[in-house]
């Protein structure tokens, strides 16, 4: 195996969780732009911020760690993963699905005028 | 440290946002008093906070009483102060032009104080996670309110809004998350402190997390090329509606830009990686050209006046990158002015449009002589856009073009009066059409003789008060903030007497 392969199953290995994130991020991207169904849009737009809170638990995960929560009877704390982000990720994700209802909303609105989910059409209707 | 004023300041908005909901299941139009009443004591409020600033500086409150290592901080400085006040003002304004001329709905004051609620937490919060959800408050308050006139063209501009808006919101996250990764806090005084001593400047983290929270937040600002949602949202939505979000919604984004960059990034980390800085004043450049040019071509008034939105924010995050003292009041007095100036320009087209139903550049011919006391007030205010002294527009552009001749990029001041005198091209425009351009061959247009005249404006007889859509409060309202905009041209040494511990803090 060539040197480059051999980094490149190396930080897929390691790294897998990262990738992971940037895939799901460029998926939700691209279907926020290309899809021409709005439904579809809001989805990706859903993907996309699912990938940025993966992000989030991530980077939050410690090797062998044990949940974020001492003991009642005391003793040594060891290795935990990281509250914080998984607070911040439960808090985004409230924001993400309020965001999510106000946007079907909109969609429920549009379809009871234009009668279509296609954004091109809507569009065209809109200008004449 | 308790300083619970801070804290109502966000509470009482968001509380008071679920009354009109509450009892409008029993009284009808209970949304205007409520919204009133908060907007009178968020003002109070707002007031005794900037003469605390005034007598002790900068000031901050624990949320729960937990330590800002753990908890979420409040923090109210010089600058905040400023952004707050405009707040408070903006919204007592606008409810007040809002009894006769907006939405009477109890849903829409519900959206309104939910707004007013996030746009405080923006301004106040000394936490980059905090300040997420502020904003995505204010965007949610504000995607809702958009589509408040149940227009399907609305629910689309607001639907656009709401993706792109999200997406910049996301990115800001991402931005937030690999600032946590670097440094383990959130605090931005915490931040602020540990980015150079652990990880350092140009640590990749720390300029990939700069980018994604400039691009985010520049989102929310509308620079060119991000703005695309902002001509139909402000075009769409209703007058009071237009007139509150173009004077603080894209307001906090900048605000919360300016806070990052130099409570968190400090301009110590323009120092380490000059290319940030550069590419920050190069955007905002652009968007000071092509908003002004954007604007000059479009028909519609409130189009236009959505543009230069584009065009001005463009002003205020150049010089929030420029980084000198000059171009920081610049920026600071701007984005002040801005806000007053465009509140009171949509106030004004609402005036316009609700008195005679007409929104083209075209059909406001000749439209001085029917309603001079609206029509004076808007060509006014359009003369501040412009810049023309003595007026707070002018104040704002000269700190800026003297603070980027300071900071030796005169490129920065040449293109602020480039874009003056783009401005003064839709702005003349306009002026010509209002007084010299004869109306009568002008599809829609208000003639002399009345034709096409729903119902006069300007006060009149007072006997059908309640059949007029336009009440001597609304027209008030326009020509106060009209007045307020000429005089604090005259406020120069205040604003720089004011700020000044916060410049000697930051620079």
């Amino acid at each position: 195996m060539s040197l480059l392969a051999q980094s490149a199953v190396e930080f897929l290995s390691t790294r897998y969780a990262y990738v992971t994130v940037v895939l799901l991020l460029a998926i939700g991207l691209y279907m926020m732009i290309a899809s021409p169904n709005l439904v579809k849009k809001i989805i990706g737009l859903n993907l996309f911020q699912s990938a940025i809170f993966l992000f989030f638990i991530a980077m939050a995960y410690a090797d062998g760690g044990s949940i974020p929560v001492i003991p009642t009877e005391g003793g040594a704390v060891g290795e935990y993963a990281s509250p914080l982000p998984q607070v911040i990720v439960l808090t985004a994700i409230v924001v993400g699905v309020s965001l999510t209802a106000v946007a079907l909303a909109l969609i429920v609105r549009l379809y009871a005028a234009y009668g279509t989910l296609n954004e091109e059409t809507i569009r065209e209707v809109a200008n004449e | 440290m308790s300083n619970p004023e801070l804290a109502l300041l966000i509470a009482i908005p968001i509380i008071a946002a679920t009354l009109p909901l509450l009892a409008g299941l029993k009284f009808e139009a209970v949304g205007w008093p409520i919204a009133a009443l908060t907007a009178g004591v968020e003002l109070a409020l707002a007031g005794s906070v900037v003469s605390r600033v005034v007598a002790e500086g900068r000031f901050v409150h624990n949320l729960g009483g937990y330590p800002r290592t753990y908890g979420i901080e409040l923090v109210v400085d010089e600058f905040s102060a400023v952004v707050i006040s405009l707040i408070a003002v903006v919204t007592l304004v606008v409810v007040a032009y809002a009894r006769r001329g907006g939405p009477r709905e109890n849903a829409f004051y519900s959206a309104f104080l939910l707004l007013l609620g996030g746009l405080m937490g923006v301004g106040l919060t000394g936490d980059v996670f905090n300040m997420f959800v502020f904003l995505e408050i204010v965007g949610l308050a504000t995607y809702a309110l958009v589509a408040a006139d149940r227009s399907a063209r609305a629910a689309l501009a607001s639907l656009k809004y709401l993706i792109v808006g999200t997406a910049g919101a996301s990115l800001y996250l991402v931005g937030v998350g690999f600032l946590l990764v670097a440094t383990g806090t959130l605090n931005m005084t915490d931040l602020a402190a540990t980015i150079p001593e652990t990880v350092g400047y140009t640590d990749p983290l720390i300029v990939a997390s700069f980018c994604f929270v400039a691009v985010g937040l520049s989102v929310k600002a509308a620079i060119f090329p991000l703005h695309t949602w902002i001509s139909d949202a402000y075009a769409e939505s209703p007058d009071t509606v237009t007139a509150y979000i173009s004077g603080l919604a894209s307001t906090l984004g900048a605000y919360a830009l300016a806070r990052l960059v130099y409570a968190v990034y400090t301009p110590a980390f323009f120092e380490a990686v000059p290319l940030a800085g550069d590419a920050l004043v190069a955007f905002a450049t652009v968007s000071i050209v092509a908003g002004s040019v954007l604007a000059v071509i479009q028909s519609d008034v409130k189009r236009m006046l959505a543009y230069s939105s584009v065009a001005q924010f463009g002003m205020i995050v150049a010089a929030f990158g420029l980084a000198t003292e000059q171009a920081l009041v610049g920026g600071i007095v701007h984005l002040v002015g801005h806000g007053l100036m465009k509140t009171a320009l949509f106030l004004g087209v609402g005036v316009i449009a609700s008195a005679y139903g007409i929104r083209t550049v075209r059909q406001y011919a000749n439209l001085g002589y029917r309603s001079p006391v609206a029509v004076a007030a808007i060509a006014a205010l359009l003369l501040g856009l412009v810049g023309v002294p003595p007026s707070i527009g002018f104040l704002g552009k000269w700190y800026i073009a003297w603070g980027a001749i300071e900071a030796g990029a005169p490129i920065v001041a040449a293109v602020v009066l480039f874009s003056t005198l783009l401005t003064l091209l839709y702005v003349a425009r306009l002026l010509e059409t209002m007084y010299f351009q004869p109306a009568d061959d002008i599809e829609g247009a208000v003639t002399a003789d009345g034709r096409g005249v729903r119902l006069l404006s300007d006060g009149g007889s007072g006997d059908d008060d309640d059949e007029r859509p336009v009440s001597f409060g609304m027209v008030f309202v326009v020509a106060a903030l009209s007045v307020a905009a000429v005089a604090l041209g005259f406020a120069g040494p205040v604003f720089e007497a004011f700020l000044d511990p916060f410049l000697e803090a930051v620079l």
